[in-house]
This record gives C-alpha cells, sequence and structure tokens, in this order.
C-alpha cells in the first residue's frame, strides 16, 4: 500500500514508482512518496527495509531500474551531469559515518564546498566555517583530523559539513547510531532549529524510535521495500497495520523471554 | 561441462568488464582535466607522495641494481676478454630496459598499493559518495592529481634509477675490477643512442600511466566488485589485486614496446 | 608537512630528474643542441653491410664526424652514404672512403683517406673512390674456392 502526503504545498521531493532491483533482488517495489517542504520527513524501518537504497536514490547515487525522483523539480534519474550537480548544490547530507575526508582537517572538510562552488575570500570562507561549528558546537575542534573525533563529534562535524552551503534540503543517515542518548538529543534539537529558523526540508533515516517522535513531522514506514505507511506521528501511531504496530511496540528481548528457559538455552541443558 | 563453459564465459565478461571500466575511467579523468578550474598543488602534493617520498627507495635499488649487473656483465665478458664492452652492455640493458621496468614496479610496490588502500577506504566509508553529493567530481578531484602525478613522477624517478644504476655498474667495473675508466664510458657512449634513451623515458611514461590508472580504477571502484562488500578485508584484497594487475601491466606492456618498436 | 616543505622537496625532486635525463640524453645518447659546424659528403658502396646511421668517421684513427644517413639508390644497386665531416677538416677530391670495421667483431666505421689532389670537397660533393665492407664470410669463401682452384 502507498500513500501521499496531503500538504498543500509542492514537495520538495516527489518519487513516482520507483523499482530498484540488484539482481536478482528486488530492493525497492513500487516506491511513491512525497516529501513535503520546510518540514522534518523520517523514514523509518527495520534494517533491510530498503532506507539506505531509497536515501541513495534521493542523492543520486544510485540509479532506479525505473521510476522517478523529483527533486526541487528536477528529475534526477534523468537528468544530465550538470543538472544533477545543479540540484545537489541545494542538497546537504550527512552519512551514517560522517564520511568526513580523512586527509583534511575538521574545518578543511567544511570549506571543501565553499572553496570549490564559491568565490569567497579567505576571511568570509574562516567566518562561515566557524559559525557552521557553532552551530554544532564543534569550535574547539575547528582543527582537528576526524581520526581524532569521538562518534558523536563525527556526527556533528558532518551536519556542520552538509549545513555549510545553506541547502534547502538536509539528508541525515542514521543520526543517532551509536551516539549516547545526550548527544542524540542534542542533534535532535539541532534539527529543530534548522528546521524553524532556516525552513530547511529535512530527510531523516533512522530507525531509533525516541529519536523518530521527537522531531518527525511525517513519516514514512518501510518494509521489504515498500512504503507500508506514510502520515503524521499521530497518524502512525493509529495505524492498524500489525506490521508497523509490531515495530512501535516491541521491547527490549530480556522483558519477553523467560530469563530461566533463556539461560537455560545459553548452557545447552 | 555447459556450467564449467558458463562459469568460464562469466570470468571472461568479468575481466572485460573490469579492462572497460579502468579505460572508461582514464577518458572520464582527461576530459575532466580539460575542463577548468586547473589546480597544480594537488598534482604537487601527489609528486611528492609518489616521487620525492619514493627516491631514497629508488638510489637503494638503481645502485644495488646497477652493481648486480656490473659484476654480472663482469663475469661473462671476461671469459671472452672483452671487459671492454662493460659499459656498453650495463648502459644499454639499464636504459632501455630495467630502468623503466624497475622503477614502475617500484612505485607499484610503495605508491600504488598505498594509493589503491586510500581510495578503496574512502569508497567504503562513503567519503566519494559525500564528495559526489557535494557536486564536487571525485574522479577529477582525487584521481586526475594522481594520474598526472603518476604520468610525471615515474619518468623522472626512472632516470634518477638510471644514472645511480650505471654508477653503480661504473662502481663495480672501474673500482672494483679495474676496467679502464675511459672504454667503460666510451662503450657507453657510443653504443647508447638517443633512440635508446627515448624508448627508456616512452616507456617509463606509459608504464606511469598504466601503473597509476590501475591502482586507481582498483580503489576507485572497488564497491563493484566483490570486495565491495567486505569492508577492510575487501580494501586489503582489492589492493592486492592492484599491485599484481598493475605489475603484469608493466611487464606485458614492456614486452609489448619492445617487440613492436 | 607543510606545503611550503612539500613543494621544496618536490621541486628538488623534479630538478634531479630532469639533471639526470639530461645528462642520459647529451653525454650519453649524443643529442647536441647546437650542431657541430662541418659539412656533408657523400659516397657510394656496393655493400655497407652492417654501417648505421650514427656511425663514427675516422682519419688517421681520429674520429672526424658521423654517418647522417644512408639511403639505397634502386638504379645502381648501391648504398648512397651521407658523410657529415667537421668543420676544419678538409677532405680531398681523390680522397678514399672504406668501410672498416673495430676488431673482429666490433662496429663498423667509416675510414677517410686524405688524397694527394689539391682540390677539396665541398658541401654536397661525392667522394669517388669508395671501398665496401668486408665481409668475414666472403673472404673465407674466397680463399677455399680459391685454394680449391689452384689444385
Amino acid at each position: 500500500m502507498t500513500s501521499v502526503a496531503g500538504t498543500a504545498a509542492s514537495p520538495a521531493i516527489s518519487i513516482r514508482n520507483l523499482f530498484v532491483d540488484y539482481f536478482p533482488r528486488r530492493i525497492l517495489t513500487d516506491v511513491n512518496l512525497d516529501i513535503p517542504a520546510s518540514q522534518i520527513t523520517v523514514i523509518m524501518g527495520q534494517s533491510g527495509a530498503g532506507k539506505t537504497t531509497l536515501l541513495r536514490c534521493m542523492l543520486g547515487l544510485k540509479k532506479p531500474s525505473s521510476g522517478s525522483v523529483h527533486i526541487l523539480g528536477t528529475d534526477i534519474v534523468r537528468a544530465s551531469r550538470r543538472e544533477l550537480n545543479a540540484v545537489r548544490k541545494q542538497m546537504g547530507v550527512a552519512f551514517q559515518g560522517g564520511a568526513l575526508f580523512s586527509s583534511m582537517s575538521v574545518a578543511e572538510n567544511i570549506q571543501l564546498a565553499l572553496r570549490e562552488h564559491t568565490s569567497l575570500d579567505e576571511k568570509t570562507i574562516q567566518i562561515m566555517t566557524r559559525i557552521k561549528l557553532d552551530m554544532v558546537n564543534m569550535l574547539a575542534a575547528e582543527n582537528l583530523m576526524p581520526s581524532e573525533l569521538s562518534g558523536g563529534m563525527t556526527k556533528r562535524a558532518a551536519l556542520a559539513r552538509a549545513i555549510v552551503m545553506d541547502p534547502k534540503l538536509l539528508f541525515f543517515d542514521e543520526p543517532s547510531a551509536g551516539l549516547d542518548p545526550s548527544t542524540a538529543a542534542e542533534l535532535d534539537q539541532l534539527m529543530i532549529t534548522l528546521k524553524t529558523t532556516l525552513r530547511m526540508t529535512i530527510i531523516v533515516v533512522t530507525h531509533e524510535l525516541d529519536s523518530i517522535f521527537k522531531i518527525a513531522d511525517h513519516i514514512a514506514v518501510m518494509a521489504n521495500g515498500r512504503v507500508i505507511e506514510f502520515g503524521t506521528p499521530q497518524q502512525i501511531i493509529a495505524s492498524a497495520n500489525p506490521e508497523i504496530q509490531g515495530m512501535l511496540n516491541r521491547k527490549p528481548r530480556e522483558n519477553i523471554v523467560d530469563t530461566d528457559a533463556h539461560l537455560r538455552r545459553l548452557v545447552g541443558g | 561441462m555447459r556450467a564449467a563453459l558458463e562459469k568460464l564465459g562469466a570470468v571472461v565478461l568479468g575481466w572485460l568488464e573490469h579492462t572497460g571500466r579502468t579505460f572508461n575511467l582514464l577518458l572520464l579523468v582527461t576530459v575532466e582535466l580539460l575542463q577548468p578550474p586547473y589546480r597544480f598543488y594537488p598534482v604537487v602534493r601527489q609528486m611528492y607522495f609518489i616521487g620525492a617520498r619514493s627516491l631514497t627507495l629508488i638510489v637503494v635499488s638503481g645502485l644495488t641494481i646497477g652493481m648486480v649487473l656490473g659484476l654480472q656483465f663482469y663475469n661473462i665478458l671476461q671469459r671472452f676478454g672483452s671487459v671492454d664492452l662493460l659499459g656498453a652492455g650495463v648502459s644499454l640493458s639499464v636504459i632501455r630496459e630495467l630502468g623503466p621496468v624497475m622503477t614502475a614496479l617500484m612505485v607499484v610496490g610503495r605508491a600504488g598499493s598505498s594509493i589503491t588502500a586510500e581510495l578503496g577506504i574512502m569508497r567504503i566509508t562513503e567519503q566519494i559518495d559525500a564528495m559526489d553529493c557535494m557536486a564536487i567530481s571525485p574522479s577529477k578531484y582525487l584521481i586526475g592529481p594522481k594520474l598526472l602525478a603518476g604520468l610525471l613522477s615515474v619518468p623522472l624517478l626512472t632516470m634518477v634509477f638510471d644514472f645511480v644504476a650505471l654508477f653503480g655498474g661504473y662502481f663495480v667495473g672501474v673500482v672494483m675490477f679495474g676496467v679502464a675508466e675511459g672504454s667503460y664510458v666510451n662503450g657507453m657512449i657510443d653504443t647508447v643512442e638517443w633512440s635508446d634513451v627515448r624508448i627508456g623515458l616512452e616507456k617509463s611514461l606509459i608504464f606511469g600511466l598504466l601503473v597509476t590508472l590501475i591502482c586507481c580504477a582498483e580503489g576507485f571502484y572497488m564497491h563493484l566488485t566483490k570486495a565491495g562488500s567486505q569492508g577492510a578485508e575487501g580494501v586489503s584484497s582489492v589492493t592486492t589485486d592492484a599491485v599484481v594487475l598493475s605489475s603484469i601491466a608493466v611487464l606485458y606492456s614492456d614486452f609489448l614496446i619492445e617487440a613492436l618498436f | 608537512m607543510d606545503k611550503l616543505n612539500i613543494q621544496l622537496v618536490t621541486g628538488i625532486f623534479v630538478l634531479l630528474g630532469i639533471a639526470t635525463f639530461t645528462y642520459q640524453a647529451v653525454s650519453i645518447g649524443g643529442v647536441s643542441f647546437s650542431e657541430q659546424a662541418g659539412y656533408t659528403l657523400t659516397a657510394r658502396f656496393d655493400s655497407i653491410s652492417g654501417l648505421r646511421e650514427g656511425a663514427v668517421i675516422e682519419a688517421a684513427g681520429v674520429r672526424v664526424g658521423t654517418v647522417s644517413g644512408i639511403s639505397f639508390d634502386p638504379d645502381n644497386y648501391q648504398a648512397i652514404v651521407s658523410l657529415r665531416v667537421n668543420e676544419g677538416v678538409p677532405v680531398s677530391e681523390d680522397a678514399t672512403a672504406s668501410i672498416r670495421t673495430q676488431g673482429i667483431i666490433g662496429e663498423k666505421f667509416v675510414k677517410l683517406s686524405q688524397g694527394g689532389f689539391p682540390d677539396m670537397l665541398g658541401d654536397g660533393d661525392e667522394i669517388a673512390a669508395t671501398e665496401s665492407a668486408i665481409s668475414l664470410e666472403e673472404l673465407v669463401g674466397q680463399y677455399i674456392f680459391q685454394s680449391d682452384a689452384a689444385q
């Protein structure tokens, strides 16, 4: 089943009949999705549901077998390299592992896009770098190399790099994976700030339930390569789909299994 | 039988695809490098890494090879009583053959392997994807300077290698075994023609391009191979592949050039 | 390592490479940027077998020029050799050019023997008297043939 967002304004991203095959497996099956502008949309689902593939299609990193992905009015599946790059200059991406360039310092990582795409003078570049670093609370790490950063710092540096060009769209892959709760909460807050102050359209791919309901304006639930539900958090919670309810109500395993039986199984008795 | 044939077919197709991809990359990067902006510092940086940092290795190996050649030729030539040909023998084999080939193999081992590993790691940690998403062409930004630096550095290193190897041969022949200095040096000058020096230079240009191209392509396209999903282990296996492939490419193209020109 | 150092070291590397290349090209390979002053003579030989372009021209055992070109004359079935003779080496009209070998298996070279005429040859002139390459096999063959015939 597929559904389409009901927001009135034209969507920032609109995906139609998207199929992705990775022979002989079908990864995405008939995905239709409209991502509203200036809001936070979370794509959730279990591992292997096709979240990452969908994200890569939206970034133009993966060519789908068929279907279209319109971003800010351009169909990036059929766009030329030049057109794709024009769209990409309005997108910022924070990858799961940060993907910071390991041969450059944090500041150089952030400055790369500015140096390549603008003709700003050195002083302006420095100031803009500091502003972005300050936003993610990373000013002190300016001259560190990526290998010297902790997991949380890497994510924040990646976010600073993603927003340096003030993009219209921000993609965030697994923002809270591997982070302690307070750092994760900090990132959540930062995303909300970006949405409200800069009116950025933010797409987050994650499976962390806590974070999803704190930040999401819309949620797309994926399972087995399909978008099985799309709606506001309230709509998702109220969904009658048993698969979604299974995802939402999943409790830590210790609470489910009988401890004695579990121990017996472990010792093989 | 049929299954075996199909398997063979798949392997051959895989190799063809591999080769096509590699030379496509060369084409792509060439076209991209012809478009502005032109940047020189990245090339200098790569020349520092591929060329300047290999100098010690090249000097040591050149000297050793030159001395070994001196000993070998001396042993053979003295049986025929023509040690006067020592300079000619050493210089011709160094300038035409051993200089370009040995230098290229040394560069494969020292710089080529780390180029592949670097690009492979950048691929699996999504750094290349990140660059792509920033609308910066990873092939131009990452591979362009490396290819140019390889194309320039390997010939320069070859020339240094040749010089040091000739000195090594001189040392063994003239200083150790007392071959007349004039006959060593004049033998060298009379035998080696400009065409020999030119072929050595052309070979090293081709080797420089081949070695860097293969090492770059192996790392850059790592995700398209089986190793792409194997993380760190995959990086080590593509690095091995790159070293083996580029060494074979150097030796085989050396044979081809010798046979054709 | 900072930017300046990298540039400095790379610069030294490049200079080193160019210097060693120049040494090989000029000193060993024999490329000269300014061609040595001289003039060109031609000579016809019935056989030059083994003589190559770039071979040495000697007069009285001293190097006085190089073979600058070799071509084939299909009408007379002869080889035409261009001889680049250095400035200051006069060659008389009745001089002889002969092809000789350094040692038994050594390289072929052109030997110039001066004649007695007072008139000297100029650029583009032809040396009329020539001696072709002596082939060891032919000599041996002739010797065997002659000794056979004598018996």
